[in-house]
């Protein structure tokens, strides 16, 4: 069965790189090879600075990728495009943002706000069928119809975010990216957001790239999930996997750092904590990214770069420690250790 | 334990343009020794004026402490004069921040931040401050102290700019130290790593801890007893193992169950519907009732009074009045159970 699953987006070593000062590059995006099944949500988490954002902007062309391909469809995204083309590309990707008071324009009305993309892409004959048009996806995101003569400083941020949703729904896509879409809102309102999320896809069979650094809020939505560390991809696993069986390191210290509201549980849970911060990805660390704050790092790891390898199906990871040729090295530490 | 803190019905309101924003409505709570107290809610219910309110940050106008006292050593401290409570300020009580960027200044070093406080409070000497300063860096696990003190904030990763705050913050071995959303601004792996030190520093410096914060898993990690904010009042207290296991109010329950579990992720999450009140006109009884679903006649008119369920809980709800019916909590709040099954 899910041999049947369509691909809706490969991406393929995606590269997204910005000149610095002098001659030096951030590596924001270095390498990632990944594939979004049509209506699944794929969770992308990671810490900040990991390139999350950045990979979830390259992939809908909102930055140009120094280097691989991100295939919507088969067709390659950053290929060359006529203006119609892109137009109809940018059609069918939305995005939702993070930060419901910063991408709503303060001096339009909601109204306008949802319909932009109604108009830009000339999606209602009339008035009347543009008017209508919003009304019908205000009320989709849990507004009032009357609410689309308001301006956005008149809500609160969960009602913002629903707007945003409203917006992105208006041209009918069929890929949405939410970048840190309910990061900004309490616990109380993430939920609602999320299960309204949740419905939007059941109805409409939308396909999510759902990025967030609140690993359990991702692993709730998501069916699969991409670990990201500096521009990286450490593992990629449907979401039961990935809880289950972590298999990086990074993947285990991550999981093993969110508190869990059950105070028993984290009384007697044991943690790995990871020392010392991210490095900079403008002079990353040799070979496998994550080796400085590894707690299992052998010598290989400083010098040949993991390979990105399909270890059970389905579940993908670039670590040494799963590679045969390197694990014996890890095994005689181990020993040597006891 | 001795009690270090006693906080009497504190209500603090706000003077807009739009009229009074009564933020804290009448809130108690104790702090004994050795405890760490977690003040939980959502955005506008409080808990942040209310740490405020502990260190008279809140100015005054457009702020106003309409009632209620705040006992620190037997003194109220809302009645102290400018000049005492800088003798407070940082000494007995202090108080680290959600964002480390800005509530450091950016045109001093970490050392002299760390110093101003020993100078003033502790007369020490430009020189014994330093040596100090090396010291609490050391405490809080900054490496290199001794070239890091002589480096502006800018110079710090985000984690350890925190550190840096915690250590201002414990310089004069305060009695109590306020933490308002600690580490709400970090990655999960560093606020692992700050959590694990305030609860190390707890223990060796014996600070009574005030957390504020909306993030469950946080009040489940660091706290024992816990107060939960909604609508400028606490509605629900008691300790930690209370609140998770045997909560009785409705918010309370609402709070659980829409945390998302590790475990299971296939059901549906436990929206609370609707909104936090609009404190320019609270409501006149229970702040919760328009969210409520088990709200009935006498919530939107009366104010329930606190239930003692134990010596330490004590809840705020008319479902507990006797001539009520009887709810049980939904299974979305009921945390663990599910927890053997890894």
């Amino acid at each position: 069965m899910i041999d049947q699953r369509e691909k809706l987006l490969e991406i393929k070593d995606l590269k997204k790189h910005f000149p610095m000062a002098g001659k030096t590059v951030l590596k924001a995006v270095d390498g990632i090879t990944f594939d979004i099944y049509k209506g699944e949500t794929f969770g992308l988490v990671g810490e900040s600075g990991c390139g999350k954002s950045t990979a979830g902007r390259t992939i809908m062309r909102l930055y140009e990728a120094t280097e691989g391909e991100v295939d919507y469809q088969g067709e390659n995204v950053h290929g060359k495009k006529s203006a119609k083309e892109l137009k109809k590309f940018n059609r069918s990707m939305q995005m939702i943002f993070q930060d419901p008071y910063a991408s709503l324009n303060p001096r339009m009305t909601v109204k306008d706000i949802i319909a932009e993309g109604i108009d830009i892409h000339g999606l209602a004959k009339s008035k009347q069928e543009r008017l209508n048009l919003v009304n019908q996806l205000l009320e989709t995101v849990g507004l009032n119809q009357e609410h689309g003569n308001r301006y956005p400083h008149e809500f609160s941020g969960g009602q913002r975010q629903r707007i945003g949703i409203a917006r992105a729904l208006a041209v009918n896509p069929e890929f949405i990216v939410a970048d840190e879409a309910i990061s900004a809102l309490d616990v109380s309102i993430q939920a609602q957001v999320v299960n309204l999320m949740r419905e939007l896809q059941e109805e409409r069979g939308l396909t999510y790239l759902f990025i967030a650094h609140d690993l359990s809020m991702v692993k709730h939505i998501s069916d699969r999930v991409g670990v990201m560390y500096l521009g990286n991809m450490a593992e990629v696993a449907t979401s039961d996997d990935l809880y289950h069986e972590p298999l990086h390191p990074y993947t285990q210290a991550l999981l093993s750092a969110i508190p869990i509201s059950d105070p028993e549980v984290e009384r007697s849970r044991e943690r790995i904590i990871i020392e010392g911060d991210v490095p900079s990805p403008i002079n990353p660390p040799s070979g496998c990214r994550f080796r400085t704050r590894c707690p299992l790092a052998m010598d290989v790891c400083a010098k040949v770069e993991p390979e990105w390898q399909e270890y059970t199906k389905d579940h993908w990871v670039a670590c040494h420690l799963y590679n045969d040729k390197y694990n014996e090295e890890h095994k005689a530490r181990q020993a040597v250790k006891n | 334990m001795k009690k270090v803190l006693e906080v009497n019905n504190l209500s603090v309101s706000f003077d807009t343009f739009g009229g009074d924003v009564k933020a804290v409505r009448g809130v108690n709570f104790e702090l004994s020794e050795k405890e760490t107290l977690a003040i939980v809610g959502e955005s506008g219910s409080g808990k942040s004026v209310t740490a405020q309110s502990l260190m008279r940050l809140i100015e005054t106008p457009p702020g106003k402490f309409e009632d209620g006292s705040i006992k620190f050593d037997g003194e109220d401290i809302i009645q102290k004069s400018d000049k005492q409570m800088e003798n407070i300020r940082g000494k007995d009580i202090s108080m680290i921040f959600q964002d480390p960027m800005t509530s450091l200044n950016p045109t001093m070093t970490v050392g002299k931040q760390i110093a101003e406080s020993l100078i003033k409070h502790q007369n020490m000497s430009k020189k014994e401050a330093h040596n100090r300063g090396i010291e609490l860096l050391k405490l809080v696990g900054i490496p290199n102290p001794e070239t890091r003190i002589n480096q502006y904030p800018h110079q710090y990763s985000g984690g350890m700019r925190q550190r840096a705050m915690i250590a201002i913050a414990l310089a004069c071995n305060p009695k109590i130290l306020i933490a308002d959303e600690p580490t709400t601004a970090l990655d999960v792996t560093i606020q692992a790593q700050i959590l694990d030190l305030m609860r190390g520093l707890k223990e060796q410096t014996g600070t009574a801890i005030i957390l504020i914060t909306h993030d469950l898993g946080v009040v489940a990690n660091a706290a024992d007893r816990v107060a939960v904010m909604y609508g400028g009042k606490v509605v629900e207290t008691g300790s930690a193992d209370e609140i998770f296991y045997n909560a009785r109010h409705p918010y309370t329950w609402g709070l659980l169950g829409s945390m998302p579990k590790l475990e299971n992720s296939d059901e549906e999450l436990h929206a609370i519907p609707g909104s936090p009140p609009d404190l320019l006109d609270p409501p006149k009884g229970c702040p919760f009732a328009a969210r409520c679903p088990y709200a009935m006649k006498v919530c939107e008119n009366h104010m329930p009074d606190y239930t003692e369920l134990s010596d330490t809980q004590k809840t705020a709800c008319w479902l507990l009045d006797e001539r009520a019916p009887k709810v049980e909590p939904p299974e979305s709040a009921i945390v663990g159970g599910s927890k053997a099954n890894d």
